[in-house]
């Protein structure tokens, strides 16, 4: 029976793994190893400015070690999603970072980038042709988002990593790709069908996930024509039934239909099936390829500039008045900061009360306070960094200082836990584009970029 | 009547994009699962109510093959938004857990 083999180090690049366990998986063969290295899961900031969530000494780190295990097992090595966004500076730090350490490893090896950042004249044709849809309640995409847009990326499927593998690449990073994609890529182009390759792809994309105990890890996928087995190289971690069942629900919106570039992954038939104590096999997924290629957009836009502030309150005559004392503050900061000319349409205050519901806001079912102590995070985003900063330093005097009827408390209402107290957070972004193209072909929007490493 | 936290093994709440937040409970015991199941209590209209959205927008699954019950609703605040409490999705769980099941069981 036809067997591939992939090994996945963690859910993201970065987020560390045993070195043990990537040693052990090692000696079972996998043709190929790899990492997704994003998601849109931290918020919009990342796309929007730039950077990764993750930091670079954890990333080399973990590029490190699979650089070397795969160069010395001549297998490639492949990132999805680099850098945490998969825009072009994302790209770029990441290829940054795997030739510094190709150099001081002295390892060579041909690498392909993947470039997945869209122009924006060519979606504003894609528009013009009506070949753009939005997706879920976002409303159509219209020349002024696209216009407004910080940073715009194409979700990429299967098909330019193939080709990456096709020309030789021992080393493929990508930009943004569908998590599952630079698996299925491999797999099917070793010939194994649609559906157990996209499941596989679906299992590695989060590392040892589908293990107990649940931490980032390596993953290993044996992928066969009608079924795969999931097993975690590290001794200490197990797959169960239950663990992979859990994971096969994850971060979608429905259990059963996976939309993908190309085509919808069922797991509604699926079987798990424990095949050793720390094994499971899973099976009858199916695959129906799609009328329409279709690629997912993703673009985001900036709001403003953000500063917030961290304060706490033990006092139960200021506890017992919480929402009056609040609604006064506002009203405080509002005058205030137009006393200095900052009008209310000029920034945006937020307050979240922890202890109350600063976790769940407006679905939070319980209203009575029961805590002895309350935490606020005071957050203004405004039109400008200075605008920001001016308020929520105004803000915060005004937590500190305004008085409320039966205070004793008459130095000071909150405690505040760090000197500076306000925290600049700079540019603050929001998602403006979800949504899909259709393209002429699956390649036309993520051109491939050869380069020879060598150490 | 036990609640769904002294049963269920998995309740779980995650981002299912940057604007849906999605609501798994899963059970160990499958024959559990088909018990909670045909007391028909988890529903799109259970999660309506708890979450205070149109049920019409609650896409509910009970998925057999997982012994498993997910439920996607739109997030209250697209995640990193102005106002969201919560980007990653990952603490909207907790109403689920109070709630009832008419089932037989010892308490807990």
């Amino acid at each position: 029976m036809n067997e591939f083999r992939m090994l996945s180090t963690s859910g993201i690049l970065g987020y560390g793994f045993a070195e043990e366990s990537l040693k052990i998986g090692m000696t079972w063969e996998p043709h190929v190893i790899g990492c997704d290295g994003g998601s849109t899961d931290p918020g919009p900031y990342y796309l929007g400015a730039g950077k990764s969530f993750t930091s670079r000494l954890s990333v080399k780190r973990d590029l490190r070690l699979m650089l070397l295990a795969a160069v010395a097992a001549r297998i490639p090595c492949i990132i999805g999603t680099s850098g945490g966004a998969g825009g072009e500076p994302h790209l770029q730090d990441t290829a940054a970072l795997v030739r510094e350490i190709a150099r001081e490893e002295g390892l060579s090896f041909k690498m392909a980038l993947i470039h997945s950042e869209q122009p924006k004249d060519w979606l504003l044709d894609r528009i013009a042709e009506e070949r753009v849809r939005p997706l879920g309640k976002m409303p159509p995409l219209d020349p002024a988002t696209v216009a407004r847009a910080e940073r715009i990326v194409g979700m990429m499927g299967p098909e330019p990593f193939a080709r990456a593998l096709d020309e030789g690449a021992q080393v493929i990073l990508a930009g943004r790709s569908s998590d599952p994609a630079q698996w299925a890529a491999p797999a099917m182009r070793a010939g194994i069908p649609p559906a157990p390759a996209w499941y596989a792809g679906k299992m590695l994309e989060c590392g040892a996930e589908p293990t107990v105990p649940k931490e980032p890890d390596n993953i290993f996928l044996r992928v066969r024509d009608d079924h795969i087995v999931c097993e975690p190289p590290n001794p200490i971690r197990r797959s169960t039934p239950l663990a992979v069942a859990n994971f096969a629900l994850h971060e979608n919106a429905s259990p059963i239909h996976h939309t993908e570039p190309g085509g919808l992954l069922d797991t509604s038939a699926c079987t798990f099936e424990a095949v050793s104590d720390r094994a499971v096999r899973v099976g009858g997924m199916t695959w129906t390829p799609a009328s329409t290629y279709t690629v997912k957009l993703e673009g985001v836009e900036r709001v403003g500039y953000r500063a917030i502030t961290i304060c706490g309150t033990r006092d139960p005559v200021l506890i017992g008045q919480i929402e009056g004392y609040l609604a006064t503050h506002r009203d405080k900061v509002a005058a205030k900061a137009a006393s200095f000319g900052v009008p209310p349409s000029d920034y945006t205050m937020v307050v979240r009360t922890y202890g109350k519901d600063g976790v769940m806001a407006a679905w939070e079912p319980q209203t009575a306070i029961t805590s002895h102590e309350l935490g606020f995070v005071i957050e203004i985003v405004g039109k400008t960094q200075d605008i920001a900063n001016a308020v929520v330093a105004m803000a915060r005097t005004s937590m500190l200082h305004a008085d409320f009827p039966g205070r004793l408390c008459k130095e000071g209402n909150m405690a505040f836990p760090f000197s500076p107290s306000d925290i600049e957070l700079g540019p603050m972004y929001r998602f403006s584009i979800f949504h899909v193209v259709a393209p002429n072909d699956p390649y036309e929007m993520f051109p491939i970029e050869y380069e020879t490493v060598r150490g | 009547m036990p609640r769904i936290r002294d049963i269920a093994q998995i309740c779980k709440s995650k981002n299912a994009g940057p604007f849906l937040v999605t609501i798994d409970v899963l059970f160990e015991d499958h024959a559990v699962y088909r018990e909670v199941k045909a007391t028909g209590v988890l529903n799109a209209a259970l999660f309506a109510r708890l979450y205070g959205v149109p049920e019409e927008d609650v896409l509910f699954t009970p998925y057999d093959a997982a012994a498993a019950f997910k439920a996607t609703l739109p997030r209250l605040v697209p995640a990193g938004d102005i106002g969201d409490t919560d980007v990653y999705g990952a603490q909207q769980h907790a109403p689920l857990l109070d709630v009832e099941i008419p089932i037989d069981r010892p308490a807990p």
